[in-house]
């Protein structure tokens, strides 16, 4: 399976290379087309800068407020030079020192830089001295090029989801097949005895019946030792003791919960592909009780500029379906991504809580986190494997105290600890202690 | 053997014509049961597909689904902001200074938030001049989440608009600002600098208006005789901390005399530093809080009281007034006048008298004296009303001569005494009442504004004279509520925010150059006092005619005001729980205990033993220990209140009776709270003291009190109490001695661990937490009871449970009396009894001579007895009784000197309820929260908004107990981690010991060698409760000394 994806990648990459070489050779046929259309004296654009350059460049220092094709913070820049040429008459010098100092311009009154300006909320755009006109003319490269047809190079409707079910459906067509090769073998062995069985009626031969000498049967045999009666009582007993304690003791314990979200957030994405601290997003686990559940403007932050999804995929999950769910979040935030402004009706979104602790157990993220610098890992797993997260630990008291018992406290650089770690280390004749020692396990601790 | 006795069930019986018994004889139920109905419907029968296997079928299969379904875990959903506010995290506390004004009590207060909801009411520290939070003012939290609040305007009833409430009361005030008819305001004293501006500005665009603030409970008459004297309408601020010989005739003020907040700066003077601290004499007729306190009690009636004032100032001042006093109180007052002469400007004489003339003496005298205590330049504002201006607007409503009624925070068809003269008024009138409930005058109105409370406004107070306080918002309005000022502001057409108006009024009259921001953050100002003008009506000059503002000439007016009478006289008074009444709906004041006579979810008549005999009246303990006491009904002048209560109440004087305001409210209120009966009906005149009579009594009524045994029976070893003199001349071992007992024929200390049964725990390490609680501090006035109450999440049980002694106060505060004069009386009683006392008793002569046994004797408190007060919480002892008995474990000792209770482990043994010596330990007897059994906040979604997330509510079956504010020590612990330093004393606090403005808690680590608790614990005057048991607790008590020296 996996490799399968590696190639269609190897596929996906390809292709995107073939687009470019063709879109180079029809940028040409549509800049002359442009130039035959509008009769300019301005005949060079673009032609001069390298466009792969530009995507890094513009990555680096444009994405974060302009995309090509949409509104952002800024405008959509694909074709900004033969836009701006065409409506408003300015040339790329124009570009230049607007790139390198809009706020310069908009003071200088420059009539169409303060258009600009007051269309877009007065938001004034970040100089870029240090861009040469080469690196303009790059950028202004990538941005002339043609707006790539949707394709399905990355995402053929892949066999992978099919493939899964195939899979599991030759399961099922392996096991029927066996279970019918036993039923019919059974029913081959039933045959052959009832077969010989006539064949022994019709020879007259009576088939040995049981009239051995009555033996006791077992079963009363056993109710008659009374010795054994007992034992097996009393082990049936315990067994039956040990089991109910057994499944008693998991009542409630929901290792492994893993309930599906109202909107399908995959930590793996986040916290693992694209390493996000799980503290920029759980902001609280450092100073409260509760770790927190970042509010939809802490999603927004980002999600402002991340309308789609374009890493990796899988089969369960496609890239329409990554985006489908960042239109939930805009939904939710009342983000219209078109506009880019908020202009719906904000509504909360109801997540499923996979941690509970009881009411009786008082618990402080911050006491963990902050004090004692435990990894978010310890108690939740590898979060930044998970695509859905489920509970990790038991979140039983054995496994808090379990805990407490054998981990040391970090009591460096901490004024608190200072006498209390000198005192107690003389006390216990240790040099590291553990939370137990601190007196981490008094009950008055975690439950008032 | 066979009887021919008859027994019989009810008198019913008796009737042999009875046809009740017949048909109750031939039939199990009185009325029939409708079987036939069902049965004898053939059709319903016959169509009824329901067989009876298939009936147990269904209930099986239900059953057996119901408890599979049982099985599933919950699922919890978690629904984060949309966008966060910056300064909310969840799980982390805010806390915004503000202020409480409403109208009874004023005070600035600090409030603690949770997720954007206000949890708990404490004291602001920065505002030591502008009051602190009492009982009252920490349950105020639980009235903003009162499930009967109006939530939104109304009109006759039916819920309108506010648009709509504005187009019709715009028009009606243009109406009769053009035909120029009168539109009053009828407010309670705001001392708002800004609401005064506002009013004025009212004033100006409808001019016919007059402004009368009424004050439930009055203060007229000392604020006439301030105005007299002063030319100004305020109260006089003492500071008793200042004074070395108070003297106080029927003056309450540790608790609401004058707005109260006086007894912080009296428990200063109470604790004896080098040798000295106050003394106090009180002359009273009611046992009241401050008497409790006091170091020599006179009980006199009130008549008597006039009288004594006169002469205490003809005494002081010379001169000399009519009238005599009885021999023993004349000599009483001579000793304190004599007293308050030598202490010079050290003395300072109070009164609680409704009279002016007696106010003036008291001013005048201070005065004289050159008061240290008392503060002439700063007078309190926080009363304002005028009883003769409230009068006439009565009489002008009812004569129909008032066009509109515009009333705020007031609610006169309770208050007032005679409420159907208002009533009559009111339908002449267009009215409408701001108020946060639908309570008497609201539903009496034509329009109900819907106000906030006061944790959801903006507001400004001038506490006193140049101390300010703001008011801000903690919480977004619950419901659809305007305040009187925004609805101010709209009539008078300005189009600016109450907010953005105080922010005006503060920055041209107030600030004075300082930062809005900072007073906002602060929550209060102390600058010059402001511009605003007095916007009332004053018809103070009807009140004063005649008035003097000579002592000698008030001393002779009152003395010969003085009227005999033959009958008893009344005092109303108010409670420390309940004030005027406004707070009637809030279970936790209605399960506060009286300080004194310990009742709860009531108010009653309290009389004098002598009295109570002579009448026939009865208290006594029934049963299961619950008291019962004899009604009577009231009657003063032609008003009677029927069934009320009486109580025998130890220092009552002779001749003299008293009954609570604040009780009997009926609308707004949950039947559950609706209890006692209302006062206000005998407060005419808005006199405190009325000729009265009482009925024979009749019937029994059922109290429920949460302390049963009354006096110490001579046990010094609870309370330690000495004298000043003693304290200052001799050794500790005499006065404070360690408990000792025999080892090898050898007297050892108690404290020796050679007589220990437990090994002790090394507590040298980390922190160990004492709380220290001094006698002599506490005046009992109960604001620990409630602060524990919000902070610990302690349910209310009601008064039935209270009777059935399952109260859940995790801290409680026993009172004491002695059956003696003094306690000290007690000690030698019971030294000198003979053996135990019993010696007529067992052989047999005990009744015929009529006397008691000795102890038995002790048990009932003398006539006019000393009174102390005993703050208990659990002692946290470091010998626990209780951890050493309990079966499962779940009660055990912690390293830093706190006993652990897991509510969790509990299986409700109550082993250790038993075996606890203090009897501190609380029983779930039954779930109270979420129970339609016990309606009270913890059973609707608004009420739990006020439970603190960090405690966990507790179930039914467990026991609970004071944790000593885990959850806060932990806390304060672990910030101190989180910034990587130590702590600093005073940082470790208790709800109890922040909510003691008293000084009397003190609560801290006493490892740390520096800090107060380990000096108090250090004290010569400490000692613990019951040490002889060996318990070793982590409370300690500091030894209470009487200042009992007749200077």
């Amino acid at each position: 399976m996996k490799k399968s994806y590696q190639s269609l990648e190897d596929n996906s990459d390809h292709t995107m290379k073939q687009v470019i070489n063709r879109n180079l050779s029809s940028r040409f046929l549509l800049l002359g087309l442009i130039a035959l259309l509008s009769f300019s004296s301005h005949t060079i654009f673009a032609q001069d800068g390298d466009p792969v350059a530009g995507k890094s460049l513009f990555n680096s220092q444009c994405a974060a407020c302009h995309k090509l094709d949409k509104k952002m913070t800024g405008p959509a820049l694909r074709n900004v030079e033969a836009r701006l040429a065409e409506d408003e008459g300015l040339d790329r010098q124009w570009l230049y020192s607007w790139i390198r100092n809009s706020a310069g311009m908009i003071k200088a009154g420059d009539a169409y830089a303060n258009k600009i300006y007051n269309e877009y909320n007065k938001t004034a755009m970040t100089a870029f001295p240090q861009l040469s006109d080469a690196d303009i003319d790059n950028i202004l490269a990538y941005t002339a090029q043609p707006k790539e047809e949707p394709k399905n190079t990355g995402l053929p409707p892949i066999d992978g989801g099919p493939k899964g079910e195939t899979s599991s459906f030759s399961n099922k067509i392996i096991l029927g097949a066996l279970a019918l090769l036993f039923a019919l073998l059974a029913a081959g062995l039933f045959l052959v005895n009832k077969t010989l069985r006539r064949f022994a009626d019709e020879k007259g031969i009576a088939v040995a019946s049981d009239d051995r000498e009555e033996r006791t049967p077992i079963w009363k045999a056993f109710v008659q030792n009374q010795f054994l009666v007992l034992m097996s009582a009393i082990f049936l007993l315990l067994a039956s003791a040990y089991f109910a304690y057994g499944w008693m003791m998991q009542v409630d314990v929901n290792q492994g919960y893993q309930p599906i979200q109202p909107i399908h957030f995959s930590h793996k994405i986040h916290a693992g592909d694209n390493k996000i601290d799980c503290k920029y997003c759980h902001s609280s686990a450092r100073v409260s009780k509760h770790s927190g559940i970042p509010s939809l403007n802490i999603c927004m932050n980002c999600h402002k500029s991340i309308a789609e999804y374009n890493g990796e995929v899988t089969p369960e999950y496609s890239k329409e379906f990554y985006d489908g769910e960042i239109q939930k979040l805009y939904k939710a935030a009342g983000w219209n991504d078109a506009e880019q402004q908020y202009s719906g009706t904000p509504s909360a979104v109801k997540w499923v809580r996979i941690h509970n602790l009881p009411d009786f157990a008082y618990f402080n993220h911050s006491q963990h986190v902050t004090v004692a610098g435990v990894e978010c890992q310890t108690c939740h797993g590898p979060v930044e494997e998970m695509e859905i997260v489920y509970q990790h630990a038991p979140l039983t008291m054995g496994w808090c105290i379990n805990c407490h018992r054998e981990t040391n406290v970090d009591l460096k650089d901490n004024a608190y600890y200072t006498k209390i770690h000198e005192e107690l280390s003389k006390k216990y004749g240790v040099n590291e202690l553990t939370a137990a020692q601190m007196g981490g396990l008094e009950c008055g601790k975690c439950h008032y | 053997m066979s009887s021919n006795k008859r027994y019989w069930k009810s008198v019913e019986e008796l009737d042999e014509n009875s046809s009740i018994v017949e048909t109750l004889k031939q039939n199990e139920f009185v009325t029939e049961i409708p079987t036939d109905e069902f049965l004898g419907d053939k059709e319903t029968l016959e169509s009824s597909k329901t067989t009876r296997r298939d009936f147990l079928k269904y209930v099986g299969f239900s059953t057996a689904a119901a408890t599979l379904a049982a099985c599933e875990g919950p699922v919890k959903k978690s629904i984060p902001y949309v966008v966060q506010p910056e300064s909310i995290v969840p799980g982390v506390a805010n806390y915004y200074a503000t202020t409480i004004a409403n109208g009874f009590d004023f005070a600035s207060v600090l409030v603690k938030t949770r997720e954007g909801r206000p949890i708990k009411i404490g004291s602001n520290k920065l505002a030591s001049t502008s009051g602190h939070a009492n009982a009252r003012v920490n349950a105020s939290v639980l009235d903003l989440y009162d499930s009967l609040r109006v939530q939104g305007p109304q009109k006759n009833g039916e819920d309108i608009s506010w648009s709509a409430f504005d187009a019709e009361v715009n028009q009606k005030l243009t109406d009769l600002k053009n035909s120029g008819g009168e539109i009053v305001l009828l407010t309670q004293t705001f001392a708002s600098p800004s609401t005064s501006k506002l009013i004025s500005e009212f004033k100006e665009k409808y001019g016919n208006v007059r402004h009368v603030v009424y004050d439930a409970i009055s203060e007229s008459a000392a604020l006439d005789a301030y105005q007299n004297i002063y030319g100004e309408r305020g109260l006089a601020n003492y500071d008793f901390s200042k004074a070395g010989t108070i003297v106080s005739v029927g003056a309450d003020f540790l608790s609401n005399w004058q707005g109260g907040g006086f007894d912080s700066g009296y428990s200063q003077g109470r604790v004896p530093k080098n040798g000295k601290m106050s003394r106090h004499i009180q002359f009273e007729s009611n046992m009241s809080l401050t008497g409790a306190n006091a170091d020599k009690r006179v009980p006199m009636t009130p008549s008597q009281q006039k009288l004594a004032l006169a002469k205490l100032s003809s005494y002081v001042n010379g001169g000399s007034v009519a009238g005599t006093l009885p021999k023993h109180l004349d000599d009483a007052v001579r000793g304190a006048a004599s007293e308050l002469k030598r202490a010079g400007s050290n003395g300072v004489l109070v009164t609680g008298i409704d009279d002016v003339n007696a106010q003036t003496i008291a001013l005048q005298i201070n005065k004289s004296l050159g008061s240290k205590a008392f503060d002439a330049s700063t007078s309190i504002k926080t009363r304002q009303g005028s009883d003769a201006a409230v009068t006439k607007l009565v009489a002008d409503m009812k004569a129909g001569r008032v066009g509109a009624l515009i009333m705020s925070g007031v609610n006169p068809m309770y208050s007032l005494p005679n409420t159907s003269d208002f009533a009559e008024g009111l339908k002449n009138t267009f009215s409408v009442a701001f108020s946060m409930k639908a309570d008497e005058t609201a539903v009496a109105s034509n329009y109900i504004a819907a106000a906030p409370h006061y944790l959801e406004s903006w507001g400004d107070v001038e506490l006193k004279k140049g101390h300010f306080g703001l008011m801000q918002p903690t919480i977004r309005p619950l419901f659809d509520t305007r305040q009187f000022q925004e609805a101010l502001l709209k009539w008078t057409g300005n189009p600016l925010a109450y907010t953005d108006y105080i922010k005006n009024t503060w920055n041209t009259d107030i600030l004075n150059g300082g930062s809005f921001n900072q007073a906002l953050h602060d929550g209060v100002f102390v600058g010059t006092a402001s511009a605003e003008e007095p916007t009332t009506e004053t018809v103070v000059e009807d009140a004063l005619e005649g008035a003097s503002t000579d002592a000698g000439n008030a001393a002779r007016a009152l003395a010969a005001s003085v009227k005999p009478s033959n009958g008893l006289e009344l005092t109303l008074y108010s409670k420390v729980g309940m004030g005027d009444g406004q707070q009637a709906n809030n279970p936790w004041l209605q399960e506060f205990p009286d300080p004194i006579t310990k009742v709860t979810w009531d108010n009653y008549i309290a009389v004098s033993k002598a009295d109570a005999e002579a009448m026939g009246v009865i208290n006594e303990n029934v049963a299961n220990g619950a008291l019962n006491g004899s009604y009577v009904n009231v009657t003063v002048g032609g008003a009677t209140i029927e069934n009320v209560p009486v109580i025998i109440q130890p220092g009552q004087a002779k001749g003299s009776v008293a009954m609570s305001l604040g009780y009997g409210r009926t609308a707004g209120v949950k039947e559950e709270l609706q209890t006692g009966s209302n006062a206000f009906a005998l407060y005419q005149g808005f006199n405190t003291v009325q000729n009265v009579s009482l009925s024979e009594p009749f019937g029994m009524h059922e109290f429920a009190c949460t302390q049963l045994h009354n006096t110490l029976m001579g046990r010094g070893d609870i309370i330690r109490e000495t004298t000043l003199e003693v304290f200052n001349t001799k050794d500790k071992h005499y006065w404070n001695p360690i408990p000792e007992v025999s080892l090898n024929h050898e007297e050892t200390p108690v404290t020796s661990p050679d007589v220990d049964l437990w090994d002790s725990f090394d507590r040298s390490i980390g922190h160990h937490f004492n709380l220290s609680i001094d006698l002599n501090a506490c005046t009992g006035c109960g604001a620990c009871v409630i602060a524990c109450h919000s902070e610990n999440n302690v349910p209310v049980v009601g008064k039935e449970e209270i009777r059935k002694s399952r109260d859940m106060h995790w801290l409680r505060i026993d009172r004491y009396y002695s059956s003696e004069e003094t306690f000290a009386g007690d000690i030698e009683e019971k030294e000198s009894a003979d053996g135990l006392g019993l010696g007529n008793y067992i052989f047999g002569d005990g009744e015929g001579d009529g006397t008691a046994p000795t102890l038995n004797r002790m048990e009932d408190p003398s006539e006019s007895p000393q009174v102390v007060f005993q703050p208990i919480m659990c002692q946290h002892c470091n010998h626990a009784p209780c951890e050493t008995v309990c079966p499962v474990a779940a009660t055990s000792h912690g390293r830093q000197g706190q006993n652990h209770m897991a509510y969790n482990r509990c299986v409700g043994t109550r082993y250790c309820a038993n075996n606890c010596p203090y009897k501190v330990r609380r029983f779930n007897w039954f779930l109270y929260a979420e129970n339609d059994e016990f309606d009270y906040y913890m059973n609707d979604d608004l009420g739990r908004m006020v439970l603190n997330p960090d405690v966990v509510v507790r179930s039914r079956g467990v026991m609970e107990k004071c944790s000593m504010c885990i959850q806060m020590t932990q806390k304060t612990i672990l910030d101190a981690k989180r910034d990587g330093r130590e702590i600093k004393d005073g940082e470790f606090q208790t709800a109890c010991s922040a909510a003691c403005s008293n000084g009397a808690m003190v609560f801290g680590d006493i490892n740390d060698k520096e800090s107060k608790v380990a000096h108090l614990h250090e004290d010569n005057r400490m000692y613990h409760l019951l040490e002889y048991v060996g318990t070793k607790p982590n409370v300690m008590y500091h030894t209470k000394v009487r200042n009992t020296k007749e200077a």
